[in-house]
């Protein structure tokens, strides 16, 4: 599904540069749970917006799906972004002048699709997310938990291969991190490949496999045994 | 390529994205509104005074002298200082054939005249025209007829009165047309009857009779009053006066730097002064409103390129979710467009009010001080296509500006 091998990527600061990813290889099957860990300022992010095409490796391979990501143009870019990966951020990035429905219609938008196919599937989604009744609501008369949910219903409106997900319960509570932990992980269930960068030990225990970088590299790659979510809400 | 122009979606995001923001989209939007308010405000009203300039003086008038003769201010050939001078017919004739740029020359003939009607008389200025006068002057007919070919042929004692003098010799509502008026003990029907609300060039004539009929009763032989000569369009009016007074001091022995034998007044100089202060006006009037127009466009660049700013993460989430930079970039500039068009749009539903609330005001009646303010089509048109052309150019900056930021960028959390 995805086949990572000796990526580098450093950042200029002033005259020197920063060194942040010193040779990652990684490779991740499809159905899998993966948890990116690693303290504050080791990389996680870096890596995972490398994986979602927004950010590019100095060096190194990256294959997504047989598909060898290297020199994209901008458009092929978001053409890839749009067909293969679903984004899920710590502050959610819903549009905030834009519905609960057509935030998650956007994507879909993007592919071409017809105004009214286009929201009926995203209805489709946030029934899904147990949104139906809260579709024609801005963001902002969304609590938290609710946002993020509206989020991953939208990463999820264009079926996409891979799910992406950066801290996706940095901003919410215990409670609420739970709720969003067990819905991420039906989808996995039902045989989404995810992705999540967390510095939360009792989130990535709740994946199937545990990632860990330190100065740009990993220093542990573990398969675990995976807690549900559901047992805390 | 402009197809998504035609789709629905298109517009939807971009009335999404300007309605739900509609603060910063009105604000955006006064400055192209009062350029174009400004254009059509001020064109029009340039165009109402000129139209009220052509009302009052005639199209062809405008480009007339008048030439009369005095009496000579130096000896020449044997004759003496001081001989009266008369113009003939002759003299028209030839001035008419010899003068370059040459489109009408009018002679006239002139006197006051006592006229009576039933028990009703006044006096009043007569003159003996040729039809031709009527398009000079643009003698407006409130009734019957001015005088035509066949009156002249037939030396026909008819006479095409003023509603002045209308007023003074009959009771009120009376008909004048086809009724005869005495004058200086000749009886003349009455053909017609014209508004003196104009103000005309030349002293004012209350009483027009066939220019023969003229000659004929008061044995005038050759000899005319005055004359109006006319130029085409193209010749300058001041030269055609020089060139026709040089030939009469020719045709009637007259020395050829004598500045007493003719008097003249210039219509079509006083004219130019005006057109000149018109033209002035126009240009100044485009200047101003392009200017504020630019001004207006640069405005809602700028407004943009702050709300790009603004949505620096909007744009980074639709390119995370799959926008291509072509489609923010056709977005922003579509929005560009749209503003500066509906903006356009209003300052000319706008302007033509104002134009309506100045022609009720000032445009009103015969001497009204505007005539039809008003702009054309082409110009409105025209407007339109520059906003487009501005709207899209500086759409390009912002649009620009957004894909210039890296999604990753656009995208970090602070
Ligand atoms: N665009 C950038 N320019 C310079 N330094 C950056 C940039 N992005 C990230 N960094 C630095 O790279 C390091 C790794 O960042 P990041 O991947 O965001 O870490 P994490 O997500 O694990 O907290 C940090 O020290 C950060 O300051
Ligand atoms: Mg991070």
């Amino acid at each position: 599904m995805l086949e990572i091998r000796q990526l580098h990527k450093s950042y200029p600061i002033g005259d020197s540069s920063l060194h942040v990813l010193k040779g990652i290889d990684l490779s991740v099957e499809k159905g899998e749970m993966v948890a990116i860990m690693g303290s504050s300022g080791s990389g996680k992010s870096t890596l995972l917006n490398i994986i979602g095409m927004l950010d590019e490796a100095d060096e190194g391979e990256y294959i997504l799906d047989e598909l060898p990501i290297k020199n994209l143009t901008e458009k092929k870019a978001a053409v890839y972004r749009n067909k293969f990966l679903g984004f899920i951020f710590q502050s959610f990035n819903l549009i905030n002048y834009k519905s609960a429905l057509e935030n998650v219609a956007l994507p879909l938008y993007y592919q071409g699709m017809k105004r009214k196919e286009r929201l009926e599937l995203a209805m489709f989604h946030l029934e899904k997310v147990g949104l139906a009744d809260w579709a024609k609501h801005l963001p902002k008369e969304l609590s938290g938990g609710q946002k993020q949910r509206v989020a991953i219903a939208r990463a999820l409106a264009a079926d996409p291969k891979l799910l992406l997900a950066d801290e996706p319960t940095g901003a919410l509570d215990t409670k609420t991190s739970h709720e969003i932990m067990d819905f991420i992980q039906h989808l996995n269930d039902e045989g989404k490949t995810i992705l999540m960068v967390t510095h939360e030990e009792d989130i990535a225990a709740m994946c199937k496999r545990n990632v860990r970088l330190r100065d740009g590299v990993i220093i542990e790659d573990v398969k675990v045994e995976q807690v549900r979510a559901k047992l805390y809400v | 390529m402009f197809k998504f122009l035609l789709e629905k979606d298109t517009w939807q995001e971009v009335f999404d994205s300007l309605s739900k923001n509609k603060l910063r989209s009105i604000l955006t939007m006064v400055g192209v509104w009062w350029g174009i308010l400004l254009l059509i405000g001020l064109l029009g009203s340039a165009r109402g005074l000129e139209n009220s300039f052509n009302v009052l003086f005639g199209d062809f008038a405008t480009n007339s002298v008048f030439v009369w003769g005095q009496s000579t201010g130096k000896p020449f050939k044997g004759f003496q200082e001081g001989r009266e001078v008369k113009l003939s017919l002759s003299d028209a004739k030839k001035i008419e054939e010899n003068v370059e740029g040459i489109e009408f020359v009018l002679p006239r003939n002139q006197r006051s005249a006592t006229v009576t009607k039933n028990f009703l008389s006044g006096s009043f200025q007569m003159a003996g025209d040729y039809p031709l006068l009527d398009k000079l002057q643009k003698k407006k007919l409130i009734h019957g007829r001015f005088i035509n070919q066949n009156d002249i042929d037939d030396n026909k004692k008819i006479v095409v009165i003023s509603e002045d003098a209308y007023k003074q010799l009959y009771e009120k509502d009376a008909e004048a047309i086809g009724t005869y008026l005495i004058i200086n003990d000749i009886n003349f029907k009455v053909v017609g009857m014209f508004d003196s609300g104009n103000v005309n060039m030349g002293p004012s004539t209350d009483m027009h009779i066939p220019f023969t009929t003229y000659q004929q009763i008061y044995n005038q032989g050759d000899r005319i009053g005055w004359m109006m000569i006319t130029g085409k369009p193209e010749y300058d009016i001041k030269q055609i006066e020089e060139d026709s007074k040089l030939l009469l001091k020719n045709l009637n022995n007259i020395h050829p730097e004598d500045k007493r034998a003719f008097g003249s007044f210039n219509l079509g100089k006083e004219f130019s002064k005006m057109t000149g202060f018109l033209t002035g006006m126009q240009f100044l009037t485009w200047f101003v409103g392009i200017a504020t127009l630019i001004a207006g466009v640069f405005a809602i660049g700028n407004i943009l390129l702050i709300t790009v700013k603004e949505r620096t993460k909007e744009i980074g989430v639709r390119r995370a979710l799959g926008a291509t930079p072509f489609e923010i970039k056709r977005q922003i500039v579509v929005e560009a467009v749209f503003l500066t068009l509906v903006a356009g749009l209003f300052g000319i539903i706008s302007g033509g009010l104002i134009l309506i609330l100045l022609d009720y005001l000032f445009g009103q009646g015969a001497d009204a001080a505007l005539v039809n303010a008003s702009v054309s089509i082409g110009v409105v048109f025209t407007a339109l296509l520059i906003l487009v052309v501005l709207g899209t150019l500086i759409g390009l900056i912002p649009a620009t500006k957004a894909t210039s930021i890296k999604p990753i960028e656009a995208l970090r959390e602070e």
